[in-house]
């Protein structure tokens, strides 16, 4: 059983990853998350398990760094937000292309542009989508706790090492800056030699031995005809994820004539606002996306055959609303609100909102 | 029967030269004349002689070497455009006795691997960077290059580099021996059997400074690109030592083993 701790969700995600077995950390300051970078600098972890931590000159260069650790096999991460993992989108897509295992973050702030520094959830096409350029998917998962920000760092190497992908923790400044109680894992060693052979030895940059061919980190394939094979198995990969890892949870919604649909702190807002309909009677349900990508298309089809209407709730302009509409297919109403540009709606606005567009709507 | 018969001057103890293992049996894509065939050898050679093939990890750029994997019998990482020293840096600290090199060009190097290459020289990374400088932008079709000399006609300076359209050559080389982290500084060529039997011992020393950890190894090799410059390789050589000499003199820029004291670290 791990300790009990009062923390904030970036101080859990830099405690997570020494307790997780991180190799390497890479990162470039930018608020509202520059306390993963100095929490490392301070608990000095290459002193303990030996993991490296390195203030990389820019985004682009941290991100690049992981695309180096991770063709060693390594365990390794890196953390942004939002302009900066703009920054990183082209090491991203190398990433996906070469089919290296890796942890980003992202703790989005408000946009466009340098924008502000206050909590936002305008990123989810970037991270949802791809980002970069070409046909590549992350895996993207939103948690809604500090507990998550922890346990997701764990479960995003899980995943990343069992398909071969970057995992992507998006999350954003509020679970970034809030601080809550959170029960930390219990250490765990970093990787061996021997166990970063057996785990990616098939693939991994560790030194070429006379007992095996080359390995090579590359996204290059000149050759049309293979170009699209590989894009066919990346595909088949993603489908693949797909079928098996979707997660989700929900909240009231076994009686449920109307759903909201929210990830990460929306969620959160959400909760108090379906707390706020019960006790006036309305049976009002909620729907938590744990991965974005995949998105809990399945599940949210079969509530459409039980629910009247759908709100999906953001701190964007509308960009869920897409995957929840696509997933109903215009069987029942599906509406969006959200605030934007840094503003996070309290469960009173967001109650009325489901009012006034839901129930007035019907 | 005759002494001259190929199958008694073919055998071992007329053996003078061997390719080495560590350079693969693929046919190379670089144009007659071009400097990348004779610095890959060099290279392989340099790891068969250390016998550090199972350590070895290469880190290939964009640019005509992009595929320099399909010719050294290594492991390698493929980055980004100008990112390789970012590659390096985590590989080689992740990886610590390991032997880690970025091959790049002037285009990945000096343009878009400008902040990249200065930083991971400044923090003295324990890896080797061998820079090929050849003035232009081979792989898209003879581009200007930072290091395109002024005057030099490319197809993005039809008229020839000038100083009010592209601004100045970049001397990085010398740039980057200004770093208190660069160790090794250092300009070769590989146009003569003198100077690749120089450039090899560079880069020799540039894989043991990784031992000796005591910070980056930079070793610029000035070379041509018969293709790029549309002259033959012949002419190629000569046009070298005759224009690209005069701004990129060849010769130790910096070997801190030997200064008593580098004036940068004070």
């Amino acid at each position: 059983m791990g300790e009990l701790k009062l923390r904030k969700g970036n101080e859990a995600i830099a405690e997570a990853a020494i307790r997780f077995g991180c190799d390497g950390y890479f990162g470039y300051p930018i608020t509202p998350q520059s306390e993963i970078l100095e929490t490392l600098m301070v608990r000095k972890p290459w002193e303990t398990t030996g993991m490296v931590v390195l203030q990389a000159e820019s985004e682009v260069a941290a991100i690049n760094m992981i695309y180096g650790g991770a063709s060693c096999g390594k365990r390794v991460m890196t953390t942004s937000s939002s302009p900066g993992i703009s920054l990183m989108l082209e090491g991203v897509s190398y990433l996906a292309g070469a089919e290296l295992p890796c942890l980003i973050v992202n703790v989005v702030r408000g946009g466009p542009g340098l924008g502000t520094i206050q909590p936002s959830q305008a990123d989810y096409f970037q991270a949802t989508k791809g980002g970069g350029h070409g046909d590549y998917q992350l895996i993207v998962l939103a948690p809604a706790s500090v507990q998550e920000m922890h346990d997701f760092v764990g479960l995003g190497f899980d995943l990343a090492f069992k398909y071969r992908i970057p995992s992507l923790i998006l999350t954003d400044g509020v679970i970034g800056q809030m601080m809550e109680k959170v029960i930390v894992a219990d250490q765990e060693p970093r990787w061996t030699d021997e166990q970063i052979q057996e785990i990616s030895g098939e693939w991994a940059t560790t030194g070429k031995t006379k007992d095996r061919e080359q390995n090579i980190a590359t996204s290059l394939i000149l050759e049309a005809e293979e170009m699209e094979k590989h894009n066919h198995k990346l595909q088949a990969k993603y489908r693949e994820i797909e079928k098996n890892d979707v997660r989700y949870e929900e909240f009231e919604t076994e009686d449920a004539e109307y759903l909201m649909v929210a990830y990460g702190s929306s969620a959160r807002i959400c909760q108090k606002s379906v707390e706020i309909a019960r006790e006036k009677g309305i049976k009002l349900g909620l729907l938590r996306p744990i991965t974005v990508w995949p998105f809990p298309t399945i599940r949210l089809a079969e509530l459409a055959n039980q629910v009247k209407g759908m709100l999906s709730v953001e701190m964007s302009a509308g960009q869920m609303v897409y995957d929840v509409k696509l997933a109903i297919n215009g069987k029942i109403p599906v509406e969006h609100f959200g605030r934007v540009g840094g503003m996070v709606p309290s469960p009173g606005e967001v109650f009325e909102a489901f009012e006034k567009l839901i129930l007035g709507g019907k | 029967m005759s002494l001259l018969e190929i199958k008694n001057i073919i055998n071992k103890e007329n053996l003078v030269y061997s390719k080495t293992k560590v350079v693969t049996d693929n046919v190379m894509h670089y144009c007659p004349g071009c400097s990348h065939g004779v610095v890959h050898k060099i290279i392989a050679e340099v790891i068969d002689e250390m016998d550090i093939q199972d350590k070895t990890i290469g880190i290939s750029p964009v640019g005509c070497s992009v595929l320099a994997y399909n010719y050294l019998d290594i492991d390698w990482q493929q980055a980004a455009h100008g990112r390789a020293p970012a590659l390096a840096t985590a590989a080689k600290r992740l990886m610590p006795n390991h032997y880690v090199f970025t091959y790049q060009g002037d285009g990945d190097l000096a343009s878009i691997g400008t902040a990249e290459i200065m930083h991971a020289c400044n923090r003295g990374e324990n890896i080797t960077v061998i820079f090929i400088n050849n003035a232009i932008y081979g792989m898209t079709g003879g581009q200007m290059a930072p290091t395109t000399l002024l005057g030099m006609r490319t197809s993005t300076s039809p008229e020839g580099r000038s100083v009010d359209l592209h601004g100045y050559p970049l001397k990085i080389t010398e740039l980057i021996a200004q770093l208190p982290g660069a160790a090794y500084v250092t300009r070769q060529s590989v146009h003569t059997p003198a100077t690749v039997r120089k450039a090899k011992k560079a880069i020799r020393k540039g894989f043991e400074n990784q031992d000796k950890k005591i910070g980056i190894s930079f070793i610029e090799i000035v070379s041509t690109c018969p293709s790029g410059w549309k002259i033959s390789p012949v002419e190629s050589n000569k046009w070298m030592e005759e224009h690209m000499f005069k701004l990129y003199p060849p010769g130790d820029i910096k070997d801190s083993e030997k200064a008593d004291e580098d004036p940068y670290k004070k």
